[in-house]
């Protein structure tokens, strides 16, 4: 089958990859070990698999590997540094937002987006909801993540 | 992995155009959202794909010496939402764009791959009719203009033929000044839903009386349509509840909806009258007009 040679940066790494074109950039991740990456749906309606592309919130489910080509991939595990995790991660510890954890990574990548977009501003509750419809979160009932997304714009 | 047998990246749009001459089964894949869910459920109609992604000129949202707005057809719903010329003039497009799937999809799909997949629920469609926007398509032997009516032939068709490449959506001026404009997406629920009923409008006024109304819909009929009684009917009215029922009545010679699982037909037809009635008040509204 036909593969086409990339180069991309993976949380600031650089990484050159010769990928099958029928490989979504969910499975790379993932073939890269960055399992924070989840496969829910596969359809592009659950957002488990969220990632930044060039500072853009994508299903990478839905995206293929070959167009990650001269772009910057951000994932949950280049959010933190070290020990020292990112504001928006440390928002949803403190509001108690992850409960199986499933949704977690996809969503910390879309509240991420969301906020850098929005930054300076106070987003309100509504606003969240809205910036966050493509993430589904089976456990927590959305209101501790909303919670979550304000108090880390307030950082 | 997804189950693709051919695939080619175009370099540029000859390239492209090349590439769909060539072979009879071959589709365009630009932002995925739709072809790549496909795919994934294992549809053969897809296997054989034509990559337009590296082709950056059809990204390009720009206005031209005349006003006129041009929309590349790789340009995602979010990058159209956002660009400052689409906000100032285009007003019911950022509406309808806003309410397809969510932020994550909305980043990566296109309002070319919206019109060109066909679907009688295509959220940018009534923009598209409203706006009454040319389509700019090119082959290997000319470019051509198609208004976006009758681009339309049935569900899942257009009238796209082989090696034909859409590249751009073209808006004139005389087609957006002085006119209000108005959408409202009736779904299930407040976002990635499909569209159980979608209705644009876009009048104009002069002496509180209306001299041109758009009226379209989708999922009314087995195509995105517009609406020429209705629109007949408010010809010289003011907008008021009396002209808006005459709307309402009119409509039944204009629309065709369906049963399913979605919604009944009875349902349906319920929507349709009163969406009819809500849009074009607030595209009057929006004008400056008052009800
Ligand atoms: S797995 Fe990608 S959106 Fe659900
Ligand atoms: S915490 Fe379990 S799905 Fe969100």
């Amino acid at each position: 089958m036909q593969s086409r040679t990339i180069s991309m940066q993976i949380n600031g790494k650089s990484y050159q990859e010769e990928v099958d074109v029928r490989k979504s950039l969910m499975e790379l991740l993932r073939e890269l070990g960055l399992t924070s990456v989840k496969q829910g749906c596969g359809v592009g309606e659950c957002g488990a698999c969220t990632v930044l592309v060039d500072d853009i919130a994508v299903d990478s489910c839905l995206y293929l590997a070959v167009w990650a080509d001269n772009k910057a991939i951000r994932t949950a595990e280049g959010e933190c540094r070290g020990e020292q995790l990112s504001p928006v991660q440390q928002a949803y510890v403190e509001e108690g937002a992850v409960q199986c954890g499933f949704c977690t990574p996809g969503l910390i990548m879309a509240s991420t987006a969301f906020l850098e977009k929005n930054q300076g501003k106070k987003p309100g509750r509504e606003e969240i909801r809205r910036g966050h419809a493509g993430n589904l979160c089976r456990c927590t009932g959305y209101q501790t993540i909303i919670s979550a997304v304000e108090k880390a714009a307030e950082k | 992995m997804f189950p693709i047998e051919k695939y080619y990246f175009a370099a540029t749009i000859e390239d492209a155009i090349a590439a769909l001459e060539a072979d009879e089964k071959a589709r365009v894949i630009a932002g995925g959202t739709d072809v790549l869910v496909r795919l994934h459920g294992g549809n053969p109609d897809y296997g054989c794909l034509v990559d337009i992604n590296g082709l950056d000129e059809l990204r390009q949202i720009s206005m031209d010496g005349e006003g006129n707005i041009f929309i590349g057809t790789l340009a995602t719903c979010s990058e159209i939402i956002e660009h400052p010329l689409v906000q100032e003039h285009l007003p019911m497009v950022v509406q309808s764009l806003e309410t397809i799937g969510g932020p994550q999809v909305r980043n990566t799909a296109t309002m070319g791959g919206n019109i060109c997949n066909g679907a009688v629920s295509a959220d940018s469609a009534c923009a598209a009719l409203v706006y009454e926007m040319d389509l700019l398509i090119r082959n290997s032997k000319r470019e051509r203009i198609q208004s976006i009516n009758g681009f339309h032939t049935g569900p899942g068709r257009t009238v796209l033929g082989r090696g034909d490449l859409f590249t751009a959506f073209c808006i004139r001026p005389q087609k957006y000044r002085n006119m209000g404009a108005s959408y409202y997406k009736y779904a299930m629920r407040g976002a990635m839903d499909i569209a159980t009923i979608g209705c644009g409008a876009g009048v104009r006024m002069a002496d509180g009386a209306v001299t041109e109304l758009k009226l379209a819909f989708t999922v009314a009929a087995p195509t995105p349509i517009r609406c020429p009684h209705a629109e007949e009917a408010v010809l010289g009215k003011p907008v008021n509840a009396e002209t808006l029922q005459q709307v309402a009545d009119a409509l039944l010679e204009d629309v065709r909806p369906r049963d399913s699982w979605r919604a009944g037909k009875e349902f349906r037809l319920h929507i349709i009258k009163t969406l009819a009635q809500k849009v074009i008040g607030q595209a009057a509204e929006n004008l400056g007009g008052t009800l």
